[in-house]
């Protein structure tokens, strides 16, 4: 029953805007993928194509062997939770989770048996008689979800499916979608911009950014192997600092901080290092340079620090207080970086530099226009 | 959508306040007698007036009346027409109001605007304006003509007018309706596997009813009282192309106001009973654009 979703040179245009540009990954059967991204990326669109609800300009859509591109959202089976929920406002609960049965002609004593085993399993078999108006928004986004799921689709599609709720009801309604999917097991697509989020959920996450696939890999190889400077900016928390190459190695003035060996002498190197990989020494030590403690402040079990470089660049550094032996503000101290993703100044930065190797993005405007236009362009 | 956000207390307590004290120094009860005034002058003086001099003379009349056969008559073509013009105008105004709401074309803006034109132009002119067409000598006259159908002075004419002067009410009342509804409800039933027939009448159809309702109820009050457009197309041939308002005025013009008085209350209640409804349609519409 599950099965693969690939999407092939996926391509979608609203008048001049190209808001999806040649987009190309697979989603494993039976896992959860995370199309991630900023606003404007076009995330929502490859997911409204992959759904039928918007029509690719080229490029084929697959769901295990069967092409879909050219089929009509009815005749695809897919499950679709949007962002808004969406639900039938004029329907009670029951009736929202039973329209999938309904339509298709589902057997009336089935169709009973399916809703009550999906209200069981989304927690809200008290609230069947219950209208949309009357339940909040974790609750109404598990309606969507048990409504989704009723006519047992191939594939589940989420559209920021958190994205309306507030904080901790948005780390709550995870945890339960985690659980859910580790039970059904359906192949899902998850469009989102939190990278948390697609970081905890799936197993394979798709960076986009401005119509295009950046980087596509596990979530762990996304943290630490960024390909391009953007997903070393995006995913995580980063520091961006600036130096130059010289024999293989990355420098701040004239000391050596870090690898670059895949670089030419002389380049204008960008250095992404996350704020737990700044290490603090009293003593000098190979690799490391001086700093200045601006600002810490104590988060508890670990502090968050300031730092001013010589030549005037400031980092953060997130260290456990019972590895700072003392340091605090105003010390002159000096910092080694692990784990530093070096690259070309040439291959852009966050979030606004082109992608690497790719001038002709440069003609592109980021914005939310694309998740607009989607929206509007739905009916015709 | 976001019921719990939409219903905010006012803008400002500090405005609200503002508010009261400028309203308190007119004095209450000023503002409250000169609308009441208003609405009882204006308003129910009228129909106060009318259903005393239809009754006046006992209620006898009002069977004599019914038992003339132009009476019957009048009524029974008010009612066909209006239940033509409705049905009409709510089929096409839905579908001018899903694309007027969901379409982006060149020329929107005129195709909106033009929806408003029957309101803009006094019924008379309306009734000119059908007469040119089809009238002798009118560009569809010919086309009539020689397979014989009768349109000027006789019910195609009046039904075309009265349908004309009646499009905007559906339309008005239908496209913000569907504007707040948005497009996701819809596409959700699609994915869920609904075709578009089945969408329209078990999602769409649903969340504008009442909107639609009390375009319909509009619609058929405006219907029921035309008179102008009428009147120039009909020629008022009593028993044939005289409706309830046509009999009214010739009533009057004959010195039989008596009956003049009673066709007119009857068709008073009828725009009362419709109002009611359009009330309450109008309520559950707000409710529904929640």
């Amino acid at each position: 029953m599950a099965g693969a979703i690939t999407v092939q040179g996926l391509t979608k245009s609203f008048g001049t805007f190209r808001a999806v540009d040649d987009v190309s990954f697979e989603a494993r059967a039976g896992e959860i993928t995370a199309l991630l991204g900023p606003s404007g990326s076009g995330k929502s669109t490859v997911l409204r194509m992959i759904a039928g609800l918007e029509l690719p300009d080229s490029g084929s859509i697959w769901v295990g062997d069967e092409e879909h591109t050219d089929k009509t959202p009815q005749e695809r089976r897919l499950g679709f939770v949007f962002q808004h929920y969406a639900l039938f406002r004029h329907m009670n609960v029951r009736q929202n989770v039973e329209f999938g049965l309904k339509v298709r002609k589902t057997p009336k004593p089935d169709a009973r048996t399916r809703v009550d085993e999906l209200l069981e399993l989304v927690g809200l078999a008290p609230f069947g008689d219950r209208y949309p108006d009357q339940l909040s928004g974790g609750q109404r986004q598990r309606v969507a979800l048990a409504r989704a799921l009723a006519p047992r689709p191939d594939v589940l599609l989420l559209d920021e499916p958190f994205g309306a709720l507030d904080a901790h009801v948005r780390q709550e309604l995870r945890r339960w979608l985690d659980g859910l999917h580790r039970e059904l097991g359906v192949t899902s697509l998850l469009v989102t911009h939190d990278q948390e989020e697609a970081l905890e959920l799936a197993s394979a996450v798709v960076v986009m950014r401005r119509g295009r696939v950046e980087q596509a890999a596990a979530p762990v190889d996304i943290y630490n192997q960024p390909t391009t400077p953007f997903v070393a900016g995006f995913v995580g928390a980063s520091n961006l600092l600036k130096g130059t190459v010289r024999s293989g190695e990355l420098l701040f003035g004239s000391t050596a901080v870090a690898d670059a060996s895949d670089l030419a002498d002389g380049t204008d190197a960008q250095a992404y290092i996350r704020p737990h990989d700044v290490l603090l020494t009293v003593a000098p030590g190979n690799r490391s340079f001086p700093v200045k403690v601006e600002r810490r402040t104590n988060l508890g079990w670990q502090s968050k620090l300031q730092l001013r470089l010589a030549d005037g660049q400031a980092i953060f550094a997130e260290l456990p207080n019972d590895e700072l032996n003392g340091i605090d503000e105003g010390h002159d101290v000096n910092a080694r970086l692990r784990n530093a993703k070096v690259f070309s100044a040439d291959a852009g930065e966050p979030p606004a530099g082109p992608t690497e190797g790719s001038t002709s993005q440069d003609t592109l405007h980021t914005s939310d226009e694309d998740e607009v236009l989607a929206g509007r362009a739905g009916l015709n | 959508m976001s019921a719990t956000e939409t219903r905010q207390p006012p803008a400002s307590t500090q405005d609200a306040g503002q508010r009261r004290t400028s309203r308190r120094r007119l004095g209450p009860g000023v503002l409250l007698a000169l609308a009441l005034a208003y609405v009882l002058v204006l308003l129910l003086g009228p129909l106060a007036g009318i259903i005393y001099y239809a009754f006046k003379s006992g209620f006898g009349v009002i069977g004599q009346t019914f038992a003339q056969p132009d009476v019957q008559h009048a009524f029974l073509l008010t009612f066909i027409i209006m239940a033509i013009t409705v049905i009409v105008n709510t089929i096409f105004g839905v579908l001018v109001a899903l694309v007027l709401a969901r379409d982006r074309f060149p020329g929107k803006r005129l195709v909106s605007a033009l929806v408003d034109l029957p309101l803009a132009v006094s019924p008379v002119i309306v009734g000119l304006m059908a007469v040119l067409l089809f009238g002798r000598g009118g560009w569809f006259e010919p086309f009539f003509a020689a397979r014989g159908i009768q349109i000027i002075f006789a019910v195609p004419s009046m039904v075309l007018v009265t349908i004309f002067i009646s499009i905007p009410f559906v339309i008005r009342e239908v496209v913000p309706v569907l504007q707040e509804l948005g497009l996701e409800e819809e596409q959700a039933a699609w994915t869920l596997g609904a075709s578009k027939a089945q969408t329209f009448f078990r999602v769409t159809l649903p969340n504008i009813r009442w909107g639609l309702l009390y375009g319909i109820a509009l619609s058929a009050a405006r219907a029921i009282g035309e008179v102008g457009a009428v009147l120039i197309v009909s020629g008022a041939i009593q028993g044939q192309t005289e409706t309830a308002t046509l009999f009214i005025l010739r009533a009057f013009d004959q010195f039989q106001d008596q009956q003049g008085y009673i066709v007119a209350v009857t068709l008073a209640l009828f725009s009362i009973l419709l109002l009611i409804g359009i009330e309450i349609f109008k309520r559950k519409r707000i409710r529904e654009a929640r």
